[in-house]
């Protein structure tokens, strides 16, 4: 699954490094709380200068205009799914980072790291699904690199994209912008990237019609910039880690509260009942073509009819709303008058059988 | 989605609880023990302790096979993988088990062969298709999950699948209630009977807690409803003095429970004479081990296994939370030392222990979450 590296924001970045964790774990992977005490413990203490806010890309000033730089690297098993692909996934990946971010996806690096003994076959197809997703998503690939590992050192082929894009102007994003009273826009259901890929790992047999949401997210976007850009504060894709982790980070980075109505949140009948068997938590889940966007409540409704009269945006929804307190934390509240705290996901979800 | 949605009915649910509060409206506290680690998941997923009158207080129970789970079984079940080489399987809920090395998951990180499956089946397949090397299926649960293994170990020997063996730690439901409700410190009014372990071994093996304990048992649903349902039906034994044993999930739960099932066990476990239980001890006649007619599939046979005893972190106070003598809150490592990323106890593991369902659920207030769970003793 995606890779975010630099991305968990905001907070620590000023202190020395302070990375305890006495070896790496696969949940340093996973987009939770190990994931993000790597990244603000150890990388951005010793890479970042200065006061850089880290958000889903960087922006970098050159020749007077606000360039908007993100990678991405993608490793998934298996390398094919129904919905999508690495290929596409990797091209999706990396212009949802830089849509979310404010910024017209443009061009594309893509590096391969291929393992020896992958069919010829598979690697054109990916290449072939990158190309079509990357025209279709609007960038050019504009140059990258191959490296190849022997057999056994890699499953398949890992890739990774390099994006850059141009801000717009419409969109000034920041956690610092989120108000109390502010919404909680989400484009549309959630948990079908995540769920199709545990099933299409074969460990577990279910009849399910599950595809990826795998989508670039700009054309939703531009959408809602235009209808409603004053009234956006913040956006994110909540890819690993789910909407629970993405919102979490927000809450942290804010230091506001998450009011989430749960019913409110679109989920697919068949993505629920994966979860209810698995013991998963839908919020926990992976999604690779929705984003989570905070609006200013007089901008919700406009914001909201935007994205539902978009193709693909037919079941944006209003999730919640932004409190001033219990800050730095999110709360799922149900119809029925109670709440549970919603944390962020550690390590993998793994299914709860006995 | 049916046989779900029904069941999260916001209306019916407001309704249930309105009644529950109307059936508790007397002078006196009612404790009332979900035995079972789902209840206890459920309730705190759905909130529905926040549903009830102050003066209903629920109490979490020993039903939750990763809580109960010693430390040293984990060890040796890794020092199979370890030392032997074995590819180590089991469920995705003990992938975050603390042994004295670590995790399952951690050892995977080292290279060791730790895979997770979702059946036993799915490890007997593993090793039909890697011939060459041995597979273990670390198996845990109650009653609920046995069949699944005792099928799997028949199916091992159908087949001649000499590669493959169970290191059993299934654990039997009856004598943990029995030491819950033995324990000198004991105080609980009622019992919300598990509702998985009675599909398969029904509901009539609780009577002995009514009549020799005079305690009232109602078997329950997941379900925000069937809790709900099963608290109430609780309450109505206790304010007219009855004490039975009632099947709120009847829809699932045959009285008898289920035949084949049971053979199953019959088949391919017997009981051992003693099993260490995490923070309740050792408890007679509480746990399964494998047949001598298995013996071939049986991992503690074949790899003769380390009898690894490793005393549970002084500090940590699983045992009295177990039984219902403190709540998870008041433990003194709860929510500092002990948190779902970095547990101490097995209960802070898996989202079914009482501690890990609980840990969001004390007010944090706006301070950082482990500071203010401890500050809200």
């Amino acid at each position: 699954m995606a890779g975010r590296i630099l991305e968990a924001s905001g907070r620590g970045r000023t202190r020395a490094a302070d990375f305890r964790d006495p070896q790496i774990e696969m949940a340093h992977g996973a987009g939770g709380k190990a994931t993000r005490r790597l990244i603000e413990t150890l990388v951005a203490p010793l890479l970042l200068e200065g006061e850089r806010p880290l958000g889903d890309s960087a922006f970098v000033g050159v020749g007077g205009q606000q360039i908007a730089m993100t990678a991405d690297t993608f490793v998934v098993r298996p390398l094919t799914f129904p919905g999508g692909s690495i290929g596409t996934l990797a091209v999706h990946g990396t212009v949802n980072d830089l849509a979310v971010s404010g910024a017209l996806p443009t061009a594309l690096l893509v590096t391969f790291v291929l393992e020896a003994g992958l069919p010829g076959p598979v690697l054109e197809a990916e290449v072939r699904a990158m190309g079509e997703a990357a025209r279709a998503a609007g960038v050019e690939i504009v140059g990258g690199d191959t490296k190849v590992v022997e057999h056994g050192r890699a499953d398949g082929m890992y890739v990774t994209t390099a994006g850059v894009g141009v801000r717009d102007p419409r969109a000034s994003l920041s956690a610092a912008a989120v108000r109390p009273g502010d919404r909680v826009l989400l484009s549309g259901p959630i948990g079908d990237h995540g769920t199709t890929v545990l099933l299409a790992r074969g460990q577990v047999s279910f009849d399910a019609e599950l595809r990826s949401d795998t989508r670039s997210v700009w054309p939703l976007v531009d959408g809602l910039l235009t209808a409603a850009g004053a009234g956006v504060r913040w956006m994110r894709d909540p890819t690993r880690g789910g909407v629970a982790t993405a919102l979490h980070e927000l809450a942290e980075d804010a230091r506001l509260g998450v009011a989430l109505h749960e019913e409110q949140v679109p989920v697919r009948d068949e993505v629920r009942g994966v979860c209810e068997i698995l013991g998963l938590d839908p919020l926990h889940i992976a999604n690779e073509g929705q984003f989570l966007a905070i609006v200013a409540p007089e901008y919700a409704d406009r914001a909201l009819s935007a994205l539902r009269a978009l193709p693909g945006g037919e079941a944006a929804a209003i999730i919640g709303d932004i409190r001033e307190t219990p800050a730095a934390v999110v709360i799922a509240h149900s119809s029925y008058g109670t709440s549970r705290v919603v944390d962020m996901l550690v390590g993998d979800p793994l299914p709860r059988i006995c | 989605m049916r046989y779900v949605d029904e069941f999260r009915d916001p209306g019916l649910i407001r309704r249930a609880a309105e009644q529950i509060r109307r059936l508790a409206a007397v002078d006196r506290q009612f404790r009332i023990m979900e035995v079972c680690g789902g209840h206890t998941h459920a309730i705190y997923r759905f909130g529905l302790d926040e549903l009830l009158p102050p003066n209903v207080e629920l109490i979490h129970g020993p039903g939750c096979p990763v809580c109960v789970l010693p430390m040293g079984r984990v060890d040796a079940g890794l020092s199979l993988a370890v030392d032997h080489g074995v590819i180590f399987t089991s469920f995705g809920d003990v992938m975050r088990v603390p042994g004295r090395n670590g995790t399952p998951l951690q050892h995977m990180a080292r290279g060791i062969d730790v895979r997770m499956v979702y059946s036993p089946l799915d490890a007997l397949e593993i090793a039909r298709r890697e011939p060459d090397r041995h597979v273990v299926f670390f198996a845990i649960g109650f009653e609920t999950t046995a069949p699944s293994t005792a099928l799997t170990i028949a199916r091992a020997r159908d087949l001649g699948v000499a590669n493959f063996s169970v290191l059993s730690n299934h654990v039997t439901i009856l004598p943990a209630i029995k030491a819950v409700l033995d324990s000198p410190d004991m105080r609980i009014d009622g019992f919300i009977g598990p509702g998985h372990v009675s599909t398969v071994i029904g509901s009539r093996p609780y009577r002995f807690i009514a009549s020799h304990y005079r305690k009232p048992v109602v078997v329950s649903g997941f379900e925000p409803l069937d809790l709900l349902h099963g608290i109430a039906m609780l309450l109505r034994q206790l304010r007219e003095g009855r004490a039975e044993v009632e099947n709120q999930y009847a829809r699932v739960v045959p009285d008898d429970g289920n035949a084949p099932a049971l053979r199953a066990l019959d088949d391919v476990f017997e009981l051992r004479t003693f099993f260490e239980w995490r923070g309740l001890g050792f408890i007679s006649h509480s746990a399964l081990k494998i047949r001598q007619r298995y013996a071939p599939w049986d991992a503690e046979r074949r790899f003769d296994v380390p009898t690894i005893e490793v005393t549970d972190p002084v500090a940590a106070q699983c045992g009295e939370v177990l039984k219902g003598v403190l709540k998870p809150h008041q433990c003194k490592l709860f929510g500092t030392e002990c948190t779902p990323e970095r547990p101490v106890g097995a209960l802070m593991v898996s989202s079914e222990g009482a501690c890990a369902a609980c840990f969001g659920r004390v007010d944090r207030g706006t301070a950082a979450p482990g500071a203010a769970a401890a500050g809200a003793l």
